[in-house]
């Protein structure tokens, strides 16, 4: 827990230092950020080429091949990976938790259930369920599916755990419902095994098929939980001291927890259903604001989401880079680089 | 301890003396000759005569028994194989993974047809069934196991017709695709994409049968995960895949741009006729057919 420590708490000196240290961070982020919209436009079926892309640049197709399909997946890993680092700070404050992630409630499950029904509704059909269900399904579409799925486990978890007004209850719901609805999607796949394939693909992230109509309902989604959580800021710096002293503080921790669930997993339907549950992202990037930067939390969730957005934007380049043409699952990449980091840091601390 | 063993030795050594008496019954002087084959882990399998209870544990293994005319010998399938319909009322024993150990060893086979890779079939073999592993990916692949099946079910003869029989198959698809479409380029998608089937893959040899160009180059293997821009830039002339995956192609990035999908020059197949277009089994004639008509149909639509 001390690692979400207020920074309230330490003299000014070391608030100047803490100042600085951010100020530092969100140089680096930006940069990193320039630099891999940059990288992401230069990498394409050829791999990472600036060549290429002065060539593609001057082709007759550079409309549709960096307009429509090169830009909107780079700007939309982007924004996928503000989207989770938000909802991975927000998820880690609201349970004071290091190792909360944004898939702790059963969103992650959900979604993948909702797309595993989508897949497998053709072969399920007429045996299982009504074709009439088949075609509303079916036209429901993949993302849809996902962003529904993601919501139901999220308020599956809720109704079980009945509000959240226990944090624990509330953590234990979320394990419930995530092995229940992933146990129900494992049973489907046996009994209509081509949807498996197309769950693996989904539920390892891809960033293949992002468009500009989805970057405009995640930039409108991100602008408006960005504000929402702004003024939560307050009230997650009250829960770090613990939940009696919050509640003495006056707040209404059953609203308060409501909302932020709520927010968080709007958040993460909305990464979700777009490119998968990616994995990591929204662990990794609020530990690496923390460690490098520390500050109360109106710094931190927006940190969080700006490194969130740098990750996981190398991580798409990495993972159209490394076997052009062919793509890595940008999931994969995530928890290598995510995994690695978190190794690495493990050994740091318990280096003599 | 002991005794149980001993016990369950002696139950096995009546078991086996009863299998071999089975045997020995059903065996007819034609026989006599013992069937010795190598399957494609190197294992070679003596058969003093041919098997009478086969249990089958891949799709293609259980049409590629039944094509030859010993669906009467198999006494248990695999969850996945649904052709022909006669099958469904075999007890169904798992898939290649999380075969059902017990229930396969209840059913006493002779011989076991599974894949190469397995561990339940590695557990099997412990127990003292004879498992025949046999590799299916491709057309060369499926021209080996059906002489051998052939031979090893004693009807050798019927394995090099079974063969002739697809490769005529084949051949009267390939004549039966439009001339004008011969030589076109194709993008066969693999679930909800952008996986494709390769020029390495069976469907891509299938097609390159047919006169068909893939997009995806050997090089890239059999189902490589593709950057989309891969196919937009490939200008494929003609998309294959689910049919409903292809009703939303034109809502990702790019991708109405393309001829073949405004032109809608599209294949798109049901659930089951496309799991045959995959399976590498001897109902690959069909398959190719299936691919001709819609070609045909494709040709005779630009005509208009």
């Amino acid at each position: 827990m001390s690692a979400a420590s207020p920074a309230a708490a330490v003299p000014d000196a070391d608030a100047d230092a803490n100042a600085r240290r951010r100020r530092r961070l969100v140089g680096w982020m930006a940069l990193v950020l320039v630099a891999g919209i940059a990288a992401g436009l230069a990498t394409g079926a050829a791999g990472f080429s600036p060549r290429a892309f002065w060539a593609d640049l001057h082709a007759a197709d550079a409309a549709l091949i960096l307009g429509q399909i090169r830009a909107p997946r780079t700007l939309g890993a982007a924004l996928v990976g503000a989207l989770l680092g938000l909802s991975g700070a927000i998820s880690q404050g609201l349970f004071r938790n290091p190792l909360a992630d944004p898939y702790l409630l059963g969103s992650a499950a959900g979604a993948g259930l909702g797309v595993v029904l989508v897949l497998a509704a053709a072969s399920l059909g007429g045996a299982y369920i009504s074709l009439a269900t088949v075609v509303w399904i079916e036209r429901l579409g993949v993302v849809a599916a996902a962003f529904v799925g993601a919501l139901t486990g999220v308020a599956m978890t809720l109704s079980l755990s009945r509000g959240a007004v226990h944090t624990l209850r509330l953590l234990l719901a979320g394990v419930v419902t995530g092995v229940l609805l992933g146990a129900v999607s494992d049973l489907i796949t046996v009994a209509s095994p081509d949807a498996l394939r197309g769950k693996q693909a989904f539920m390892l992230g891809s960033t293949s098929f992002l468009g500009w109509d989805a970057l405009a309902l995640m930039a409108a989604g991100l602008a408006v939980l960005a504000l929402l959580v702004q003024r939560y800021a307050r009230a997650l710096d009250a829960l770090t001291l613990g939940e009696d002293s919050a509640a003495s503080l006056g707040l209404d921790l059953g609203r308060v927890r409501l909302v932020l669930v709520l927010a968080l997993s709007l958040g993460t339907a909305l990464a979700v259903s777009q490119s998968g549950p990616v994995a990591f992202v929204g662990l990794v990037a609020p530990h690496l604001v923390r460690r490098n930067a520390p500050g109360l939390h109106g710094w931190l969730l927006l940190a969080s989401a700006g490194m969130g957005a740098a990750l996981l934007l190398v991580a798409d380049v990495l993972s159209r880079a490394l076997i052009a043409p062919q793509e890595l699952p940008v999931g994969v990449v995530t928890a290598v680089l995510g995994g690695g980091y978190l190794f690495w840091l493990l050994r740091q601390r318990t280096a003599p | 301890m002991t005794p149980t063993s001993r016990h369950r030795r002696a139950l096995l050594r009546l078991l086996g003396a009863a299998a071999l008496a089975a045997a020995a019954l059903a065996a007819s002087p034609a026989f006599a000759q013992p069937i010795v084959v190598r399957d494609d882990r190197g294992t070679e399998h003596r058969f003093a005569s041919p098997p009478q209870r086969i249990v089958t544990m891949l799709p293609s293994l259980t049409e590629t028994a039944w094509v030859l005319g010993v669906g009467s010998r198999l006494v248990g399938v695999d969850r996945f194989s649904d052709w022909p319909a006669e099958v469904a009322a075999l007890p169904h024993l798992g898939g290649l993974e999380d075969a059902q150990i017990e229930a396969i060893a209840a059913l006493r086979p002779d011989l076991i047809l599974a894949s190469t890779s397995s561990r339940a079939m590695e557990r099997l073999e412990v127990l003292g069934f004879t498992v025949v592993r046999l590799k299916s990916e491709s057309h060369a692949d499926v021209q080996r196991t059906v002489k051998l099946v052939a031979r090893v079910l004693g009807t050798p003869e019927r394995g090099a017709l079974l063969w002739q029989r697809i490769e005529n198959q084949i051949d009267a698809a390939a004549a039966r695709v439009p001339p004008d479409l011969r030589g076109r380029s194709v993008y066969f998608e693999i679930g909800g994409g952008p996986y494709a089937a390769g020029t390495a893959s069976f469907v891509g040899e299938t097609l390159a049968r047919l006169g068909m160009k893939n997009i995806v180059p050997a090089a890239l293997g059999p189902f490589p995960k593709l950057n989309p821009e891969f196919v937009v830039r490939a200008r494929p002339d003609i998309i294959m895949g689910l049919r409903r995956e292809q009703a939303a192609l034109a809502a990702r990035p790019g991708w109405d741009s393309l001829a073949a999908v405004r032109e809608q020059r599209l294949c798109g197949f049901e659930t089951t006729p496309y799991e045959m277009l995959t399976r590498p089994g001897p109902r690959m004639g069909e398959a190719a057919a299936l691919l001709a008509d819609c070609l045909a149909r494709l040709g005779t639509a630009g005509h208009r």
